[in-house]
């Protein structure tokens, strides 16, 4: 403090202009930005449906439950069936195994089963399956857990060929399981600690507790997060287009190769050419729009939670 | 200081009319530590059947950490252990074979905070006796355990709405409900008040002198005055600081008649706390 | 005391333990099962990380980090196209998203309260794009570059698709970075006369930016590992790195391509290339967990 001293005057009082305009264009450009971001979202979903038009005038909606998919010159037929089925059963498989095993290991680590250090080190390396990439899931799948596979079901004499959708959604579960555990860990984390206290005092027991006061509270948060996996699992790539078999039909059984609108994409969009570009980018439109309502629906869920507690 | 229990014999020998009351809890020289920390010392206090007995004094004197002691609430935090002895009709709480969730089902507890579930009024209600496997007929349980706690007439119409949508102090009225509906023999209750305006202050009030018929109720309060409209007995709580304990030690001062520790206390510390002085 | 003070007909039975009732052996198992999911859940992970580290390691040598990737049938050569594309890739990505994801979270954290409804749209245009899959993206920059030659397969296509998926982690670890800064900081650069924009990149940005950095890391090691996203717009180049409007090698797609060949030393070479992205990913995740946890 300068107590004593009398400080001089401020040169100037007001700020200048130069100032006030620097600030107006500073907020100006951090606002575009912001809004770039809708604008890409926006120019995704446009730019894909431009440049699927050529198919979807000549296909129409038929295109969604035709199954014949032939970029042969001459004898072009596309219809993206086998894949949107191949894409929803190896989600739905996938959520099958992921979920159980994600909420169990959710909470698993919001319960004090163990010291905090130890849970500390789980929730690390639960979120390290996340990150792995999936490329690697995919050269994995390839040279351990197929050949695995194929023991295994040869001890029952079953015959197993090797990629299938059983191979793609098992590796899938692995990758969508982190996602399930972090948000429903999270919401559980989220409730307030007199709901237990509530409950313990009223003589529940920890999993009677769990049950019949956590997860209903956390629901909301819960059911977000599957659906955010469940949108992963759709549009996951790498590790499927290794392991499903890429194979344009629909099988009843797992264990025969399929095909995911995804690994369409991955695999033919660097050779095509003509209306068969058209028709991948209408197949990219359908995984755009289908993603698009799982994500939108998540996003709502747990806006959902949030606010009740808040 | 004559020993408090000790006391009652000797008075209900002298005085015939005054009750011998049972004593429901019991602790014996307790010490409660958070880890390598004591945070009460030397608890020692008998706890008679069908009375209201307070527990009062300054903040951070320990009075609500040895009422959760009671029900074993204190078993969710990590670091908790008690040395001493803590009997429940001469049963140690804290023996290795004790299950705290039987212990939970016979001494309820209600918060400071109100903390209906998000269910339904009915279901808020209807919980306890649920998980524990009550037989009999569920909508009258929680239609006397809603009349018990003075709110059936606010809520019949609205069963089936969420516990939320009460006032704070309706809020606070169900969740007594809950507590009762579990038919404990105990209540322990944590403040259950300092959220609450002065009527629905007075209605809580009211119901304890409604309950204290079947239950035994144990307060916490830093409302001296609600501790002389509603107890019986009144323990003074207060806390010290110890050199290298690394904070505050709470002990018992004193526990008498509530009567007796408003009027004519033995302890200077609890004279200066019940006229103002400090606290 | 008088140790008979209390009789009564109470059952002290009844407060015991029983280990055999239906409430404790229910109990039991649900905790027994909880901890089984755990257990299930990590093991692909140590799977993984065994067979990647095992299979990677024997080609970790000099000539994986100097050569160029072997002709079909031939042994030895190495992955370095490959490494200097990741690179180049990833490092346009980063250009590129860095500037506007950092924009962005500007606004959201020090403007968007001032206006709820467009910051509401933007937070969840954020959501969305996080969502969006990857393979998406890919499609989108083919769309936009590839197919009208602007300028075709390329690795600046690659590094535009790259940055699409990294903009919504820097946007998120960012907006939560400026957040952490204590507001008295803010109030405090106000009080001494400073103007909005002064306050933002001279005294909070600067604080966050340990945070901002952290998020960074994040995302460049997990951009590192996309394969999607390049296989149809960078490609794929058995040669060095020739200028960035050309296809370009990189790690992932190299271990997509050699993956499926079906020659030993491709194979062995594609172990080698996911060792060193998971390695990658393993160092910026433990970095990321140390540096929020001095905070």
């Amino acid at each position: 403090m300068t107590v004593g001293i009398p400080s001089p005057p401020p040169s100037s009082r007001s700020r200048s202009a130069t100032e006030k305009e620097l600030d107006r264009l500073f907020e100006g450009t951090a606002l575009t930005f912001a809004l770039f971001i809708l604008l890409l979202l926006v120019a995704i979903g446009l730019l894909v449906l431009v440049q699927a038009w050529p198919a979807v005038k000549e296909y129409g909606l038929s295109f969604l439950w035709t199954s014949a998919w032939n970029p042969v010159e001459g004898r072009q037929a596309f219809g993206v069936l086998p894949m949107v089925y191949g894409t929803l059963l190896t989600s739905a498989l996938s959520l099958l195994i992921a979920v159980p095993l994600g909420l169990g290991t959710a909470l698993f680590l919001s319960e004090n089963f163990i010291p905090l250090k130890i849970r500390t080190v789980l929730v690390f390396l639960v979120e390290l399956l996340a990150a792995i990439p999936s490329v690697v899931y995919g050269l994995w799948g390839i040279f351990v857990l197929i050949p695995a596979l194929k023991w295994c079901f040869g001890l029952f004499g079953v015959s197993f060929t090797g990629p299938s959708i059983l191979a793609a959604s098992l590796v899938l579960s692995v990758m969508i399981l982190p996602i399930i555990t972090a948000i429903s860990r999270d919401s559980l984390a989220a409730l307030p600690p007199e709901l237990r206290q509530g409950s313990y005092g009223l003589g529940a027991t920890r999993w009677g507790t769990i049950f019949r006061v956590l997860i209903p509270a956390a629901i909301s948060g819960i059911v977000g997060g599957v659906m955010l996996a469940l949108g992963r699992a759709m549009g996951e790539t790498m590790a499927v287009t290794m392991l499903v078999g890429n194979a344009n039909t629909i099988s009843s059984s797992l264990l025969q190769p399929g095909n995911t609108i995804a690994s369409l994409l991955a695999n033919q969009f660097a050779e095509a050419k003509g209306i068969q570009v058209a028709a991948l980018m209408y197949a990219a439109f359908i995984l755009v729009i289908l993603t698009l309502i799982v994500n939108i629906l998540a996003d709502w869920i747990v806006r959902k939670l949030q606010a009740k507690y808040d | 200081m004559i020993e408090p229990g000790l006391r009652r014999i000797v008075e209900s020998i002298m005085n015939p009319t005054s009750i011998a009351n049972d004593v429901v809890l019991r602790a014996k020289d307790c010490d409660i530590y958070y880890g390598a920390y004591r945070a009460v010392r030397d608890v020692s206090v008998d706890i008679p059947q069908h009375k209201v007995t307070a527990f009062i004094g300054p903040s951070g004197c320990g009075k609500s950490t040895v009422l959760r002691c009671f029900n074993r609430l204190n078993d969710l935090i990590e670091v908790f252990h008690l040395k001493g002895k803590m009997t429940y009709h001469g049963q140690d709480l804290y023996a290795a074979d004790v299950d705290p969730v039987e212990v939970r089902r016979r001494i309820g507890m209600v918060f400071q905070k109100p903390n209906p579930f998000p269910k339904t009024i009915y279901d808020n209600i209807a919980y306890g006796p649920r998980i524990s496997n009550y037989q009999g007929d569920m909508d009258e349980l929680v239609e006397t355990s809603l009349r018990r706690a003075a709110l059936w007439d606010e809520v019949k119409d609205k069963l089936q709405e969420s516990g939320f949508s009460l006032s704070g102090g309706q809020q606070q009225r169900l969740c007594i409900a809950r507590t009762i509906a579990v038919q404990p023999e105990v209540v322990l209750m944590d403040e259950p008040c300092s959220a609450l305006d002065p009527i629905s202050t007075l209605k809580v009030e009211e119901l304890m002198k409604e309950l204290i018929q079947d239950y035994t109720i144990i307060i916490v309060t830093h409302n001296m005055q609600q501790a002389t409209r509603v107890a019986d007995y009144t323990a003074f709580f207060n806390a010290e600081v110890v050199e290298g304990a690394g904070g505050k030690v709470g002990y018992l001062a004193e526990f008498d008649e509530t009567q007796k520790i408003f009027s004519d206390p033995v302890q200077p510390e609890t004279r200066d706390y019940v006229t103002g002085r400090f606290g | 005391m008088l140790a008979n003070f209390s009789m009564d007909n109470f059952n002290s039975q009844s407060l015991k333990i029983n280990k055999a009732s239906r409430r404790s052996l229910f109990n039991a198992i649900m905790t027994g099962l909880s901890a089984a999911c755990i257990l299930t859940a990590l093991v692909p992970l140590a799977l993984v990380l065994f067979y990647v580290t095992v299979n990677g390691f024997n080609r970790l040598d000099l000539d994986l980090f100097t050569q160029l990737p072997p002709a079909p049938g031939l042994q030895g050569g190495g992955i370095a196209n490959a490494i200097a594309g990741t690179l180049i890739v990833v490092a346009i990505a980063t250009l590129i998203a860095v500037p506007i994801g950092v924009m962005c979270a500007i606004w959201l954290a020090e403007f968007g309260g001032d206006d709820t409804s467009i910051d509401e749209w933007v937070r969840f245009g954020v959501n969305i794009l996080a969502g969006v899959p990857s393979i998406i993206s890919g499609v989108f920059i083919y769309g936009l570059m590839v197919k009208p030659a602007l300028p075709g397969y390329s690795a600046l296509a690659g590094g535009v698709a790259l940055a699409v998926l990294m903009l919504p982690t820097i946007i998120r670890t960012t907006d939560e970075a400026l957040k952490i800064v204590p507001q008295d900081i803010r109030w405090a650069a106000l009080g001494v006369g400073a103007s909005k924009y002064q306050m933002v990149l001279k005294v909070v940005l600067p604080a966050a930016v340990p945070a901002i950095l952290t998020g960074v890391t994040l995302a460049v090691a997990r951009a590192a590992g996309e394969t999607a996203p390049l296989i149809f717009t960078a490609l794929f180049s058995p040669f060095w790195p020739n200028g960035i409007t050309n296809p370009i090698a990189s790690l992932a797609v190299l271990v997509y391509n050699f993956a499926t060949l079906p020659f030993k030393p491709q194979q062995e070479l594609a172990w080698a290339a996911s060792l060193i992205l998971v390695l990658l990913v393993l160092a910026s995740s433990i970095t990321a967990r140390l540096v929020t946890r001095k905070r």
